[in-house]
């Protein structure tokens, strides 16, 4: 079983061309780059604004956890269904996906967002207050900074659900690793699928450690051994 | 009885198998986090290496871990019992550091407090640590739940019964119906979920409400 996934996974012809490993890999990468991008575009100007006034939170706090109950797969069947007909060419099979992969990496970016806002000490808060700054002062030199540890857990939690749905989406026609899961198991090939498995998983993993990287340079050392303790 | 083109006693058995496919790996999951987290917490130097460690599950994406388990377990692909592991390793994930947090939000003079009446160290968990950490773990307990839920209906894609076939089945027949039935019964699903975990947290911390009143 080991052998067979190990031979298609250094199988030299699955490593080049159209649809080989390393053309599926960059277009998971990209399609799950551009769905972060677009998420955060959206999700962080809100969570900003709702951590940084307090309006609409409830709101917020209830809506993150209801989008959390939806399966992603049957939304992605629903947004293929209404979609699909309606689009040509390439965009028929990625603008449903994609549209899903930003639907399902906002929660968590709003949330992580809201919180790190929330939770600055008000204290620090105060002090900028006293220091004479100004609202927007107080935002991004105060509570930004100090709520990064949590954005960027948001962010790292949106990404691994984007790559994780991208992944469910090559059913709908989407490329990606998800395709050699779906086109694997279409032709009962079982090293097909458990290779693409596996890449999908290190995938993510790599993906995840590059975020933690990111996260330790751009953080305050003086928040991030509190938040070691 | 017919709602949207689907026969809703198939929904039922769907929903039952679905209930079945993410609710035993949350009790399983809650037993092996327990002492996971209870050992991450005692043993200071333990702690990022089993936090890290079972964190590191959750980042595998669940059509991927449907995938390698039956490789891993020598079980058939169809087998439920995939899905079940899977969903025991994520709520692992998920919970091993809320039990950790929740164990170590009890307050050290109540500890003390219990260590001066006698208490031994098991009784002490049971009788003192474990209830008063109830809360938290239940915060825990509930996100998993509802990801566990709508994970649960992904392994639909791999041929598990459960109310993601209701998915697969309504795009394969290009009928909208079914699917959106299927997303509406995993919501009641997850939300019951959440309301049974509720109840069970406020019978087991009747003093939060006493206070409260």
């Amino acid at each position: 079983m080991i052998a067979t996934i190990w031979a298609w996974l250094t199988d030299p012809a699955n490593w080049s061309g159209a649809g080989s490993i390393p053309d599926q890999t960059l277009e998971h990468l990209r399609l799950s780059f551009i769905a972060l991008a677009v998420a955060a575009l959206i999700a962080i100007p809100i969570g900003l604004y709702v951590g940084h006034t307090g309006r609409g939170r409830v709101v917020l706090v209830n809506l993150v956890s209801a989008f959390r109950a939806i399966p992603s797969l049957g939304v992605l069947f629903i947004a293929a269904l209404l979609l699909l007909p309606r689009l040509r060419g390439e965009l028929a099979f990625e603008l449903p996906s994609l549209i899903v992969l930003v639907l399902l990496g906002m929660p968590p970016i709003l949330s992580g967002v809201y919180a790190g806002i929330q939770q600055v000490d008000p204290a620090a808060r105060d002090a900028a207050r006293g220091m004479g700054m100004t609202g927007q002062q107080r935002l991004w030199q105060v509570e930004v900074p100090c709520a990064l540890p949590l954005i960027f857990s948001g962010l790292r939690s949106s990404m691994l659900q984007i790559i994780a749905t991208a992944t469910i989406a090559a059913v709908v026609g989407l490329g990606g690793l998800g395709r050699f899961l779906i086109d694997g198991q279409a032709n009962r090939k079982y090293d097909e699928m458990a290779g693409g498995a596996i890449l999908v998983a290190v995938l993510a993993l790599l993906v995840d450690l590059v975020f933690a990287a990111l996260q330790r340079y751009a953080v305050s050392p003086g928040l991030a051994s509190e938040a070691r303790r | 009885m017919r709602i949207f083109g689907t026969d809703l006693s198939e929904v039922l058995d769907l929903a039952v198998s679905h209930a079945w496919l993410a609710g035993l790996p949350l009790l399983i999951g809650l037993l092996i986090s327990l002492p996971l987290g209870w050992v991450a917490l005692r043993r200071r130097w333990l702690y990022p290496p089993v936090i890290a460690g079972t964190g590191l599950l959750y980042t595998i994406p669940s059509l991927a871990l449907f995938v390698l388990l039956p490789g891993i377990l020598g079980t058939q692909i169809l087998d439920p019992l995939n899905v079940i592991v899977a969903m025991t390793l994520y709520t692992i994930a998920l919970l091993t550091r809320t039990v950790a947090d929740g164990l170590g939000s009890v307050p050290d003079h109540v500890r003390q407090a219990a260590t001066a009446m006698g208490y031994g160290p098991v009784r002490r968990f049971f009788v003192v640590e474990l209830p008063l950490a109830v809360p938290v773990i239940s915060a825990g307990l509930r996100v998993a739940a509802v990801s566990n839920v709508s994970m649960v209906s992904v392994a639909a894609l791999i041929g598990v019964s459960q109310l993601g076939m209701l998915f697969t089945d309504g795009f394969s027949r290009s009928a909208m119906g079914p699917i959106v039935v299927g997303v509406i019964a995993c919501v009641l699903l997850a939300i019951l979920f959440d309301l049974l975990i509720l109840l069970v947290t406020r019978v087991l911390t009747p003093w939060l409400r006493v206070v409260r009143a």
